[in-house]
């Protein structure tokens, strides 16, 4: 290792400003300080500074989501060997490698295509490059169905990272969450490859040997069936007959975007969130507790199946458990006060049942859900720094 | 029975390397500078030239926007050097002491009986003005001020801070003069924070005349501008005065005697000092005379002050003017494969459970002055809120320093703070951000703009 820091040391010049390659500078600085911590020292301010780095916050993030990951991995192959009734012929690795050739290609796009930009844009700005999409591009992944094109993975990407945070200017700048407007732009640029009922399923799209009578709808999409003149002669009863087990839901056998189905492996990466505290308890909590209050609520004044679902089907559907995990926490689009942070999370959770149950051309209501309440996150630190502010000069007042 | 306020908010970083409590025999330094960069937002005017005698107590400079603040000699000789860094900006006045020591005496008479205007001129012309500070901005207090307050922090919760009891010792006369004089120079109180810890028996717990509070809690809770917050929270256009509790005694000394005698106890701490413990030392003194207290072969950081909020300064720097302590750690230039993705990083202590030094609470560090990552952009929150016990929202303020938005700094409460309150804050900033400079940007612009 002494032989790689002499080596780097060596071509540091060149790489430097006023060096031959003077003008790669951010690139050649993201990979040494990715293999060496920088040996920076400080000069201003506090003279010893804490461990923790964006580097080490980042990599936390995506350890969380490696099980999301490997159980969407294995859960792609498991889904499509449901749909071609080949469950009791695979082995376990034999469904995981189905699922891990699928999803590889996906992830490896979305990363090389965000990096490329981004290392672009650092190197344009004379920017050191920001750890930001290291998350990001796990994240785009894991929200997407498997079968979706992957020069619409590019194109996502590409959109998320210059329209979404670059313009912006980077990592920390960016108004909303990256990963989701890059699914916001899948779904509304390119809808059929988004929804409908086969785009979850490898290769259900193109339809062969697929056994007769399997649908490949998720829960979400069984349940908006409790609505409108289906559900009208309907029972709840009925409705969760349709809709796979609690217990599939929560383990994630089910149809749905790669990351999203096992609420056990969210649960995990809840649980390294919550333990290094880089996930906000806070944000996690009110977007479970305002999802079950909705719930609640609509059961309360039930007038279709969907309604009268039992408003814990909520967390288990769908990407609300991912999104309240993984999306509503992200720190620089969600509210930044801690106050804040319970009422962007309470309304993030009741406007995810909303969008849900009384509106029809949407079955899931997670990202446009997450993506309003980014877009409100600085009007609601807005009023908290206000009281901040209308406290101190009533002190003032007080006193003159 | 004294009010209590409990601090809860706030972080105690363990270093490696307090200082014992054993007072080591006298140190005389080859030099002894003034450093007018010690005084935030001076200007200074010089009086002196190379080569001139002076005594102590001979002013060397004076405050150009306030010629009747004088900064004095704290040692008689001739004046040997006088540095300046970039844009000749005064950096040091250095006196190198003759063999006998020679003083200005003023005639200080029974000081309790001096009015306000007396004491005042008497102590700007004795250059013990400067002990007083003023909130907002931790300036030199302005003599034709008039105080809202005084306040005291009696102890020092920062990383290896001293123990004001031991220093005020042999102190308790001089310190019980100083609180007279300072009670004169305000209409109100002179606050006293004290924490449990102090000394029943010490005189800060029994001295007189003063409204003692006690606060407890992790650090900043010794830190005065938390006192404030606490107890009277600084509105637009109050003004409050800030001294340490060391400089109390010297004020009550040089009422004493009528000389300005700054030799004061200071300790000496940190991981890279042999044996740690605290020195007799005379204000603005050359590090070289502790010199054979370092144990590092590699050339360690110096700090004049503590570790969050000191002075960096070389191996022949100076003590600066307000300064209880010196910090002696080991510098942090050296790169370290893959850090940030050790598992386990035992010399590495960090608030952040993403690593696992919060398994081990009273585990001592000797840490260094690595950065620990590069700067970036604020990311993530609410973590500067954890180590604020103040009504404050921090990022906010600097975001609002860095808008430059005079109206916005004033709402966001920038007269409450000074840069050893945001101290922790940029310890344990993800981004690296560099909180205390911006904060001293922020208030330099202020002053700029309220003037």
């Amino acid at each position: 290792m002494k032989a790689l820091r002499r080596y780097l040391d060596k071509i540091k010049p060149t790489f430097s400003k006023g060096g031959k390659l003077g003008m790669f500078h951010s690139t050649f600085d993201a990979f040494e300080s990715f293999m060496f911590v920088p040996n920076t020292v400080t000069h201003k301010g506090s003279h010893i500074r804490d461990g923790i780095d964006l580097k080490r916050t980042m990599s936390v993030v995506v350890l969380a989501l490696m099980p999301a990951l490997l159980f969407g991995m294995w859960n792609t192959g498991y889904q499509h060997f449901m749909s071609m009734g080949l469950t009791e012929q695979v082995s376990f690795w034999q469904t995981f490698w189905f699922g891990f050739w699928k999803v590889l290609p996906i992830v490896i796009v979305s990363y090389v295509v965000g990096l490329g930009i981004e290392f672009a844009f650092a190197q344009s700005r004379g920017h050191e490059v920001n750890e930001g999409f290291l998350v990001t591009g796990m994240l785009i992944p894991l929200i997407m169905p498997v079968d979706v094109p992957l020069w619409i993975v590019a194109l996502a990407t590409a959109f998320a990272v210059i329209i979404g945070k670059e313009v912006f200017g980077g990592t920390g700048m960016n108004v909303w969450n990256p990963a989701l407007l890059a699914r916001a732009f899948v779904f509304f640029a390119y809808p059929s490859h988004i929804s409908g009922d086969k785009v979850w399923i490898a290769s259900m799209i193109k339809g062969e040997g697929i056994i007769d009578g399997f649908s490949g709808a998720t829960p979400l999409a069984i349940a908006a069936n409790g609505t409108g003149e289906t559900g009208a002669n309907m029972t709840v009863e009925a409705l969760q007959q349709q809709m796979p087990s609690v217990y599939d839901m929560f383990m994630g056998f089910i149809p749905g975007s790669i990351g999203e189905t096992s609420k056990l492996a969210i649960l995990l990466g809840a649980a390294i969130l919550l333990i290094t505290g880089i996930g906000s308890w806070r944000i996690m909590l009110a977007t479970v507790v305002g999802g079950l209050g909705m719930g609640y609520l609509c059961n309360f004044l039930a007038v279709n199946p969907y309604m009268e679902l039992p408003a814990y089907y909520h967390l288990l559907m769908g990407g609300f458990a991912f999104g309240a995990v993984f999306m509503a926490t992200d720190p620089v689009s969600a509210s930044q006060t801690n106050t804040g942070k319970w009422i962007y999370g309470l309304l993030l959770g009741i406007m995810i049942v909303i969008i849900r149950i009384f509106n029809p051309a949407y079955p899931e209501g997670v990202m446009l859900a997450i993506l309003l309440m980014n877009t409100f996150a600085p009007l609601i630190d807005y009023y908290v720094v206000g009281a901040n502010i209308n406290r101190r000069l009533k002190r003032t007042k007080v006193q003159a | 029975m004294s009010k209590v306020v409990k601090i809860k908010k706030g972080l105690d970083i363990k270093l490696k390397g307090s200082a014992e409590k054993v007072l080591a025999k006298a140190t005389i330094a080859e030099s002894y500078a003034v450093k007018p960069t010690d005084f935030a937002g001076l200007m200074p005017k010089l009086v002196v030239k190379q080569g001139d005698q002076v005594k102590v107590g001979t002013p060397l400079f004076f405050d150009k926007n306030r010629p009747e603040i004088m900064f004095v000699s704290p040692v008689s000789g001739t004046v040997s050097a006088i540095n300046r860094g970039e844009r000749r900006k005064l950096l040091e006045v250095v006196v190198t002491p003759g063999t006998e020591q020679e003083y200005e005496k003023h005639n200080v008479g029974n000081a309790a009986s001096l009015n306000r205007e007396e004491l005042i001129a008497l102590m700007l012309k004795g250059g013990v003005w400067p002990f007083i500070k003023q909130r907002p901005y931790g300036i030199i207090a302005n003599p034709s001020d008039t105080p809202k307050d005084i306040f005291i922090s009696g102890f020092d919760t920062a990383p290896l801070g001293v123990d004001m009891d031991f220093i005020l010792t042999n102190e308790a006369e001089h310190f019980q003069k100083g609180i007279d004089i300072l009670k004169k120079l305000t209409p109100n109180k002179v606050h006293l924070g004290v924490t449990t810890g102090n000394a029943a028996s010490g005189i800060l717990k029994k001295v007189k005349g003063v409204e003692s509070t006690i606060f407890t809690g992790p650090h900043p809770a010794g830190n005065v501008g938390v006192h404030i917050n606490h107890i009277a929270p600084i509105n637009k256009g109050e003004i409050v005065w800030t001294i340490d509790p060391q400089l109390v005694a010297l004020l009550g000394r040089f009422f004493t005697s009528g000389i300005y005698n700054v030799e004061k106890i200071i300790a000496v701490a940190g991981s890279e000092v042999k044996r740690p413990q605290y020195f007799r030392i005379i204000t603005g003194a050359s590090l070289k005379c502790i010199a054979y207290n370092i144990a590092s072969e590699n050339s360690p950081r110096y700090i004049s002050g503590n570790v969050l909020t000191g002075t960096e300064l070389s191996a022949d720097g100076f003590l600066g003017f307000y300064d209880n302590m010196i910090s002696v750690i080991p510098e942090g230039n050296h790169h370290e494969l893959f850090g940030w993705a050790k598992l386990f990083r035992p010399k590495v202590f960090s608030t952040s459970h993403a690593y696992l030094s919060f398994l081990t609470p009273n585990k001592k560090y000797a840490l260094d002055t690595n950065l620990n990552g590069g700067e970036r952009a604020f990311v993530m929150t609410g973590q500067y809120e954890k180590v604020l016990p103040m009504d404050i929202y921090p990022v906010y303020l600097l975001k609002a320093i860095l808008a430059e938005d005079i109206d916005k700094m004033e709402q966001l409460g920038i007269y409450e703070v000074i840069e050893e309150d945001l101290a922790l804050c940029e310890f344990v900033c993800t981004s690296k951000t560099e909180v205390q400079a911006i904060l001293r940007k922020g208030i330099d612009l202020m002053i700029k703009e309220m003037s």
